[in-house]
């Protein structure tokens, strides 16, 4: 009996320690945390498909090296983000850590990539900390920050003269950014600002409160799986008709095949759109489609420029890996095809880019989609940059 | 025979000179994860066996055991946050602070029995996971980041992994050493005893509540400082650690590794975190191979892995 | 503070509690029956939620799916009795806390390994999707309504029936002594199969009708599970009553918490209040079972002949 023990535990033992990889070859190593599990796994799992569809477009190599990229699943917990983190710099040794949908996740994980000392190339998240106090040499971003597109909606509501407005954001880092953005250009008081758990499924009793403070109009921020039932609860409550509702992330081409109707005609605003003519766009659009049999969505096409920019850098420095520095002086060129068009990087490493109106129509099929409507800024910048200390 | 009668202290002792060895293989092999993955391991062997005074020798089976995790991890989260980062002083503060939470909530919980202790047990540690979640000024649901380790200036850097490790290592063994000596003195027995046989306890004149207020709290004091190594080690605070799935995770551990034992915790942190480790490198739906195996150890090994080796001369080695 | 918006909240309320009381249903009789905590109730109610949106998109018919959904639940229900919980009956509750614990993370990783991890998103039918008038000024969900009224008439159906039915008599009976119940030879192990395939089936109902609300996901069964065990410890274990009023008391709880923030803000200053009132009113119904709990240690309404 003892041997047995003995021998299963070292057995155990044996097996953990064979698990970890044997030698580093010159190999690119990609961590691609996401959500993939749970509700929200619906958009990581855009993002997954357009870093594939990325490498496919790379003929399967990075910089002209062979690639692997780790998936983590951070079930859009900041906790779980951190130790798959960990995880990745330790065990799998990557040189770029990628991904990350929430800004309350990307708050966790990127001070321990880039306190590793390995770059961390953000393409969803965007909370206002990395943009200013807290920005870092290693730390890119291929999407946004937090308050630039909302702060697109309320200059637009504001041109349009609409007053007494409801708000409405899941209570994390993001939410609170996309309400500030909201109110930086909208500028005149809110009637109402609430703030929902990340993740909440029924917002019933919320939009009792909403029906019962009687507003002129709504805007909410509810990305991904809260989107879809927030439209869906809206609409069966019967308020569409009364009260119109404006959003930022929350009609989108997730929901859109999910709620169809009760999103038609809504106005969004946004830095991409499926229609935005430019080559890099129509390439990863129609191939999307193609490979995947569904519209690309913003997260994907972020998480395709991701790829493409790491890239970029690793061409530069022609495949040595040990050059940071060199990576982080290619990267701040943003040299490379972006589905979005051409931009620049910003001191902190964020983009400075335009941002359109948009509006779910129904196509020429008959399906809903999303269409640019018009130009709402142009070459704009984060509010936040000045406060980051970084100079190049 | 003599062979078998030595089966535990061999085994144990095996097991302590493997741990030990751990951070040197690490670094000769450059596998810095593994220093990490077993020092997490022995930060929840600690919870569990704080969990295994209660529910292995004293029959209170709590729900909410991770409530203690919780509370200590916020003693050093919430300290730090304040500027205050001494180590002394926050670990000092994580066993009080949860001890003196664990004392409340036993003064209530140990009044009830059987399936209304397990579901008030849950319900408090609920109400703490919610409190967690809505104090925005501690990160609120997203928890936040520990700026710094817990200091011990002039004495040892846990920012140093192998140090960390080893201090989690003599923790440890500290506390199954304390744990051994409580069980066995004559507190341990009354404990044992009401068990067993409350009614008999009291018959001959032992009163088992403030018996069994004591244990509670002080396996929440040993759960709190769990929680003080936990968040230090993850260097992230979150009501996570509250969450009731861990509280049945820890229990999971206890039982795998075989109640009533105090080895038998140590066992089954080091398996459960293992296998979840092996297996989910191995395929993405290692919880179907977990569940079925957890139906298993209860339905057919009831003592759990440790129980499985035949017992020395020592009865609760 | 409108009247509309208390009617509407109390409509909220009502429709949280009508779900709960569907899952309670179930598991307080199995839990006063047999003596047996299932945290496993919880899979049900998902593995109900999931079978009707697979019958769902396969037949296109929402109240088909329904119809399916519920006997494939109630046979996946005496499956799991068959297989792995009749043995836990004399097992103590620790066994069965942790057997059943086991279940769930099997469950939970079956449904993901069938139908992915992503969560499931339906699209009710036209008919169900609009609102009614339920009030001059007042609109409500046609769906919310319906939940409403389907949780009233299976409570009502119910009520029935273990009050005037023989089977009724003999879960009544179990509920309050089964040992005696076995005495007098009555089929005591095809009386829990019974028994647990309806907690099984009514729990799939519960899942079904919270499909189109929540999202159908893994894991969703453990989000409403700890809610459902809040409620039948309220009410007295084994007892229908006491899940019906249980159920309604805690969905009025939980809904009527957003107005503590509102309400703290007249007394508080508003940070305070910002703070203090989602701590408040999340902690509400493990507040209101401590109470009940020390006031009346076996529940609002006992069942157990102690």
């Amino acid at each position: 009996m003892t041997r047995i023990m003995r021998v299963a535990l070292l057995g155990v033992l044996a097996v953990v320690l064979a698990a970890g990889p044997a030698l580093a070859q010159e190999k690119v190593k990609i961590g691609f945390i996401t959500s993939l599990s749970g509700p929200a796994g619906i958009i990581g799992e855009h993002m997954k498909n357009s870093v594939e569809l990325a490498l496919d477009h790379l003929g399967r190599k990075v910089g002209g090296l062979d690639v692997e990229v780790i998936y983590g699943d951070d079930q859009r917990k900041p906790d779980v983000g951190k130790q798959l983190a960990d995880e990745m710099l330790k065990k799998h040794k990557v040189h770029f850590v990628s991904g990350i949908i929430w800004s309350n996740v990307m708050l966790a994980v990127a001070p321990t990539v880039t306190s590793a000392g390995t770059l961390m190339i953000g393409t969803n998240a965007g909370p206002h900390q990395l943009a200013g106090k807290m920005c870092n040499e290693l730390y890119f971003t291929t999407s946004w920050q937090n308050d630039q597109t909302p702060e697109a909606m309320g200059k637009y509501m504001r041109d349009q003269g609409i007053t007494d407005v409801y708000a409405m954001a899941p209570n994390y880092a993001a939410g609170k950014d996309m309400i500030s953005g909201f109110k930086r250009y909208f500028e005149a008081k809110l009637v109402g600002e609430v703030y929902t758990k990340l993740g909440q499924q029924d917002y019933q009793a919320e939009i009792s409160q909403l029906r019962a403070a009687n507003p002129k109009a709504v805007f909410v921020f509810y990305p991904g799986d809260m989107g879809i039932q927030f439209l869906k609860q809206y609409a069966q409550s019967g308020l569409r008709e009364q009260i119109p509702l404006y959003s930022v992330y929350t009609v989108d081409e997730i929901s859109l095949p999910v709620v169809k109707e009760a999103a038609l005609g809504q106005w969004e605003t946004r830095y991409w759109s499926p229609d935005l003519k430019n080559a890099a766009n129509q390439k990863y659009v129609s191939d999307y489609k193609k490979k995947y049999g569904k519209m690309p969505v913003f997260y994907g096409a972020q998480s395709y420029d991701g790829i493409m920019l790491i890239d970029s850098a690793v061409r530069a420095v022609k495949g040595d890996l040990s050059n940071t520095k060199g990576m982080v002086a290619a990267m701040r060129k943003a040299d490379y095809k972006s589905t979005r068009g051409t931009y620049t990087y910003n001191v902190n490493h964020h983009p400075i880019q335009n941002f359109y109106l948009l509006r779910a129509v129904k196509g020429a099929g008959g399906q809903l989609e999303m269409q640019i409507q018009k130009t709402v800024f142009e070459n704009h910048k984060d509010a936040y940059y000045k406060e980051c200390g970084m100079k190049w | 025979m003599s062979l078998a009668t030595r089966a535990r202290p061999a085994a144990m002792a095996l097991g302590l000179v493997a741990l030990a060895a751990v951070p040197v293989l690490a670094s000769v092999l450059d596998q810095p994860f593994y220093v990490d993955l077993f020092r997490r391991v022995m930060i929840f062997a600690v919870a569990a066996l704080s969990l295994d005074v209660i529910l292995g020798y004293g029959g209170m089976v709590s729900f909410g055991h991770a409530a203690y995790l919780g509370i200590g991890a916020y003693a050093v989260g919430v300290t730090t946050y304040h500027g205050v980062s001494n180590g002394y002083a926050q670990w000092a503060l994580a066993i009080v602070a949860s001890m003196v939470v664990a004392l409340a909530i036993g003064a209530i919980s140990i009044r009830t029995s059987g399936v209304y202790f397990i579901m008030i047990t849950l319900a408090f540690t609920q109400m703490l996971y919610y409190l967690g979640i809505s104090i925005e000024e501690y990160g609120g649901d997203d928890g936040m980041r520990l700026a710094t380790k817990s200091q011990f200036p002039g004495v040892l850097d846990i920012g140093n992994p192998a140090a960390f490790y080893y201090v989690v290592l003599g923790i440890l063994v500290l506390f199954l050493y304390l744990a051994h000596r409580l069980v066995n003195a004559r507190f341990g027995m009354v404990i044992r005893a009401t068990k067993s046989n409350e009614p008999r306890a009291r018959a001959v004149g032992f009163s088992p509540y403030p018996y069994k207020l004591i244990a509670f709290a002080v396996a929440g004091g040993m759960c709190g400082l769990a929680g003080a190594l936990l968040v230090n080690q993850t260097e992230y605070l979150t009501p996570e650690f509250m969450h009731w799935t861990r509280s049945g995770e820890i229990m999971f551990m206890v039982i795998l590794g075989g109640m009533g034992t105090l080895v038998g915790p140590v066992v089954g942190a080091l398996v459960f975190l293992l296998l979840e480790q092996v297996l989910s490198a191995w395929t993405e739906h290692w919880q179907i191979i977990l569940g079925p195996f957890l139906v298993l150890v209860v339905l057919f090994a009831r003592r759990g892995l440790w129980g499985l080796l035949p017992p020395g001369a020592g009865r609760n080695g | 503070m409108t009247v509309l918006l208390i009617v509407e909240q109390v409509l909220n309320g009502l429709q949280y509690g009508v779900m709960l009381f569907l899952m309670a249903a179930g598991l307080t009789l199995v839990f006063g029956i047999m003596n047996l905590v299932n945290l496993a109730h919880g899979s049900l109610y998902m593995v109900g939620a999931y079978l009707a949106t697979f019958f769902y998109t396969q037949t296109g018919s929402f109240l088909l799916a329904a119809l399916l959904a519920l006997p494939a639940t109630l046979v996946v229900g005496i499956v799991v009795e068959l297989v792995a919980l009749r043995t836990l009956y004399e097992r103590d509750h620790l066994d069965q806390v942790l057997a059943t614990f086991g279940l769930i993370l099997f469950f939970n990783e079956l449904v993901a390994i069938v139908w992915g991890r992503s969560a499931l998103y339906t699209t009710l039918p036209a008919w169900l999707s609009g609102h009614v008038v339920v009030l001059p000024g007042l609109r409500y969900s046609v769906y919310r309504a319906l939940v409403i009224l389907v949780g009233l008439a299976v409570a009502i159906l119910l009520w029935l029936v273990v009050s005037r039915t023989r089977l009724g008599m003999l879960i009544r009976a179990g509920a309050s002594n089964r040992t005696m119940l076995s005495a007098l030879g009555v089929n005591v192990t095809l009386l829990y199969t019974v028994v647990f395939g309806f907690g099984a089936a009514l729990a799939g109902l519960a899942g079904l009708m919270a499909g189109p609300i929540y999202a159908v996901q893994t894991g969703m069964g453990e989000q409403i599970l700890i809610q459902v065990f809040v409620v039948i410890v309220i009410g007295g274990i084994g007892s229908i009553r006491g899940a019906l009023v249980g159920a309604i008391l805690v969905g009025m709880v939980d809904t009527f918490g957003v107005f503590v923030k509102p309400m703290l803000g007249t007394v508080l200053s508003p940070v305070a209040a910002d703070s203090a009132g989602p701590a408040i009113a999340s902690m509400l119904i493990y507040l209101l079972m401590a109470v009940v709990l020390a006031l009346r240690p076996q529940g609002l309404f006992p069942t157990r002949a102690s």
